[in-house]
């Protein structure tokens, strides 16, 4: 296109993102961005400066085509910028919406050194969500190579090496714990941010490849690892089991009434559909205010969720600043913008609760900034003298997960780190056990699900591999 | 989905199914459970495998009605169909090098209680049972209890059927009669308050005690944590570390309070479910 060519016109700031309106939307369970329309993605693809250099593509883990994709979406050939995008990315309607694009392809885009970055983000789930609504097309399957994998856990991480695996001709069976497959996606990040039905259209599609996948199936307690392939025939096992063992603070009275994990608050709404009761019959019970530990995208969705299910404050205790939160920016604007509370410098140290158990309130010690730490991020030190008992009822902690043990201690030979996270190369997936592949969480600690993903698709390009060789 | 195969009922209010979930009776064992869900909206209840079959792929579960789920559960009948049911999970019940084991099962507590009894003595450990009930009518599996034991009493709480008393009331005979120093293992399952009764009285003869704790639970995988309970100095989650635990450090009024945590719900959950008015919850 010859206008293209010529010195392009900047426009320096992306099209806003057509939001519910912000108190409303704390109150429901409704997806909060609904999306750009049509013009709008084509308006916002205009943006895009084409560099040859492709800065943008450096910050994305899986290096989607970024200049591409937006080239064919500005030309309103939203057929070709999926396709583009799909060539390295199996879960766009996904990405889309979760990654943290601040810190990766948007970080980098050359627009955002003096304007906004352009909204990459939000082509590409333009592009998927269109994908989806009109039927995807399949991609071809090679023919049946004969090789059996085992993929268990059916997170990004496990559903992208499936999808590779069978586009590839292996016969691919996934084994997940729970009744559902998707991982966080399904149990984890609530509804409002990522509907499930997005998640299980992407489920489908794998199945439409002829991936296999058994629910209600732990591996470690139903069959082992080693089980799996000395006695059910698989050539190849892919663990991506997460990072799902919630960290809890160790403080007393932490296993009073009205304190959860943030894994059992978001589980119980999210998976169980808690916020639906009675019409489901799992119960979630939160009292009026609600305080959150933790800075992450995890405390954020626990401190937005606690919203929508009638909380009348919630409020994010975090023992840093505003600066250090690591929760996506525009996660931690959306939770202020519903009403979202911010105790900054403030850990908590007891939980008090009355004699029928249930959280009365929760003794507190302020921080102040000191020197930076390993991390270079100043470290918070205590203020001496500083407690205070702050006014709550019911307490969510978000403070971080680690790998869930059940698999790495019912499978012989798997190297493990000081955390419990599996070895594993991450140029290939390789782990101390021939035959035995890791990716995701487990393996780098609660991440991103475009780094899982990442995994999962490196992890496939081994498997094959080995598979090939053997 | 999951067939119902067979249904007995024992007394109005407990039940007993044999469940088809091969891959469940292929490697579960004594102490561990399942997770079941009935259908798509329902909750996830954990109920104890009370008996297995490997060659015929099948799982028997023994459960009580007490809430909206397992009345739910009851009301289903051989041939129907259960939407999830995953296990085994849990630890299975340490079988431990002792002469004698005593294994107290209380109300539904047989159940659970059977197939560990069955353990101990496949084992070569000659294993005292006792069994109790309100009275006849909820009292079920005499038979297949005096089977898995070496020696078998029986007691109601209010002497309808053999004599009248608590587990514990004959626990102590045996204790007294048999001597504490042979009777070096109890194993305990049953209500929560059984289970306390039970420990408080071990504990002043030493005698190490272990219990079935049923905390509740979400995902059953250790992965949301609902199930903790405070054991010695530690907090452990019930479904990956236990269920089994030595009863004389669990602390009890914990876990009853937390046991207690969704009281109020389940009774609306209840009350909707058996009203007949159509609006929908009688479904
Ligand atoms: C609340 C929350 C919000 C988040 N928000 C974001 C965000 O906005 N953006 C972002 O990029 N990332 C976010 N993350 C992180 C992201 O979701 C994870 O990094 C990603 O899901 C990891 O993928 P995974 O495939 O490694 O494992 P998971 O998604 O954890 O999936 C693991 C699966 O394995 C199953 N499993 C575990 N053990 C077994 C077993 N023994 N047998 C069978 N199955 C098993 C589990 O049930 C689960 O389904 C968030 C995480 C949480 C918890
Ligand atoms: C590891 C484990 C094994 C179990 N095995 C058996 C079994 O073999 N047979 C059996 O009948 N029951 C068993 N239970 C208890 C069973 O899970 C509950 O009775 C069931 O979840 C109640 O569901 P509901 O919806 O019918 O009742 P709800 O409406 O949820 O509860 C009704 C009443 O039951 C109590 N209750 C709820 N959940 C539990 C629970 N998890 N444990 C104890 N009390 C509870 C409530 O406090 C309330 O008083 C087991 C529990 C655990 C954790
Ligand atoms: S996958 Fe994530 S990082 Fe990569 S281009 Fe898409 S939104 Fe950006
Ligand atoms: S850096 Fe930004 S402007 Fe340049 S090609 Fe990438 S998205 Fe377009
Ligand atoms: S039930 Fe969720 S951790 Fe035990």
């Amino acid at each position: 296109m010859a206008e293209q060519k010529a010195k392009k016109k900047i426009v320096p700031n992306k099209n806003p993102m057509p939001t519910q309106d912000a108190l409303e939307r704390a109150r429901n369970f409704n997806e909060v961005a609904l999306g750009y329309s049509e013009e709008t993605v084509i308006a916002e693809a205009q943006r895009c400066l084409q560099c040859k250099n492709e800065p943008c593509r450096q910050g994305c883990p899986v290096e989607v085509d970024i200049p591409a994709f937006i080239k064919l979406a500005a030309e309103g050939d939203f057929d070709g910028a999926i396709k583009k995008i799909k060539e390295k990315n199996a879960l766009p309607a996904v990405c889309g919406r979760v990654c943290p694009q601040e810190n990766q392809c948007e970080k980098y885009c050359t627009l955002a050194k003096k304007h906004e970055a352009v909204g990459i983000g939000r082509i590409e789930r333009f592009c998927a969500d269109r994908e989806l609504q009109k039927g995807v097309t399949l991609p071809e399957v090679a023919p049946p190579t004969g090789k059996k994998v085992a993929v268990v856990g059916s997170g990004p991480s496990g559903l992208t090496c499936a999808s590779d695996l069978a586009k590839l001709g292996h016969e691919v069976t996934i084994f997940e714990a729970l009744h559902v497959a998707g991982g966080v996606l399904m149990y984890g990040i609530p509804e409002f941010r990522l509907p499930k039905a997005v998640v299980q259209a992407e489920v489908e599609n794998l199945k439409k490849l002829g991936v296999k996948i058994e629910v209600n199936s732990v591996v470690g307690k139903f069959t082992t690892v080693d089980q799996l392939m000395d006695e059910a025939g698989f050539d190849a096992v892919f663990i991506g089991t997460g990072a799902g063992l919630p960290y809890f603070m160790k403080i007393p009275g932490e296993n009073a009434c009205g304190v959860y994990s943030a894994n059992e608050f978001l589980t119980r709404t999210n998976l169980m559909k808690a916020y639906q009761f009675p019409e489901w019959d799992t119960p979630i019970k939160i009292g009026k205010k609600v305080a959150v530990l933790g800075g992450g995208n995890v405390a954020m969705d626990g401190a937005r969720t606690a919203l929508r299910l009638g909380a009348e404050e919630s409020w994010i205790v975090y023992r840093r600043s505003h600066d250090e939160l690591p929760a996506r920016k525009e996660e931690a604007e959306h939770a202020e913008e519903e009403g979202v509370k911010f105790a900054f410098l403030t850990s908590p140290v007891e939980i008090l609760s009355n004699d029928e158990g249930w959280v009365t309130g929760m003794k507190c010690i302020k921080y102040e900034l000191g020197e930076p730490d390993a991390s270079g991020r100043r470290r918070p030190v205590p203020i001496e003298g500083s407690e205070f008992v702050m006014d709550v009822d019911t307490v969510v902690v978000a403070i971080g997960q680690g790998p869930n043990p059940l698999v790495p201690r019912t499978t012989k030979g798997l190297e493990l780190n000081k955390k419990g996270n599996i070895v594993a190369n991450l140029e290939t997936g390789a782990t101390s056990k021939p035959g035995v592949f890791a990716g995701g969480d487990v393996v780098t600690g609660a991440a991103t699900v475009i780094l899982a993903m990442g995994a999962g698709r490196t992890a496939a390009k081994s498997i094959h591999e080995y598979l090939t060789n053997k | 989905m999951f067939k119902i195969l067979e249904k007995q009922v024992f007394s109005p209010i407990i039940k007993l199914f044999v469940i088809d979930a091969p891959k469940v009776a292929k490697s579960c064992q004594a102490g561990q459970f399942i997770i079941l869900r009935i259908h798509e909206e329902g909750e996830r209840i954990p109920l104890t495998i009370a008996d297995f079959d490997r060659e015929k792929g099948t799982i028997t579960i023994v459960f009580q009605e007490v809430g909206k789920t397992t009345k739910q559960l009851g009301a289903m009948e051989a041939g129907d169909y259960i939407k999830d049911f995953v296990g085994p999970l849990g630890e299975p019940t340490h079988i431990e090098d002792v002469d004698t084991v005593v294994c107290v099962g209380g109300g539904v507590g047989v159940a659970p209680v059977h197939p560990i009894a069955r353990a101990f003595k496949e084992a070569g450990k000659h294993v005292i049972g006792i069994m109790g009930a309100r009275n006849q009518e909820l009292m079920f599996w005499e038979d297949k209890m005096r089977a898995a034991c070496s020696e078998l009493l029986v007691t109601t709480d209010d002497g309808s059927y053999v004599r009248k008393g608590f587990v514990t009331d004959v626990l102590k005979e045996v204790i007294e009669s048999k001597g504490k120093d042979n009777i070096p293992l109890v194993v305990a399952i049953g209500p929560q308050p059984m289970m306390r009764a039970v420990c408080n009285m071990t504990k002043d003869y030493g005698i190490k005690t272990i219990v079935s704790l049923n905390a509740l639970m979400v995902d059953g995988t250790g992965m949301c944590g609902c199930c903790r309970v405070s054991v010695g100095d530690e907090t452990k989650f019930v479904c990956v570390d236990g269920p089994d635990f030595d009863g004389h450090q669990v602390n009890w009024a914990e876990l009853s309070l937390r046991s207690a945590y969704f009281k109020a719900e389940e009774q609306k959950a209840l009350e909707r479910h058996e009203c007949k008015c159509g609006c929908g919850g009688g479904k």
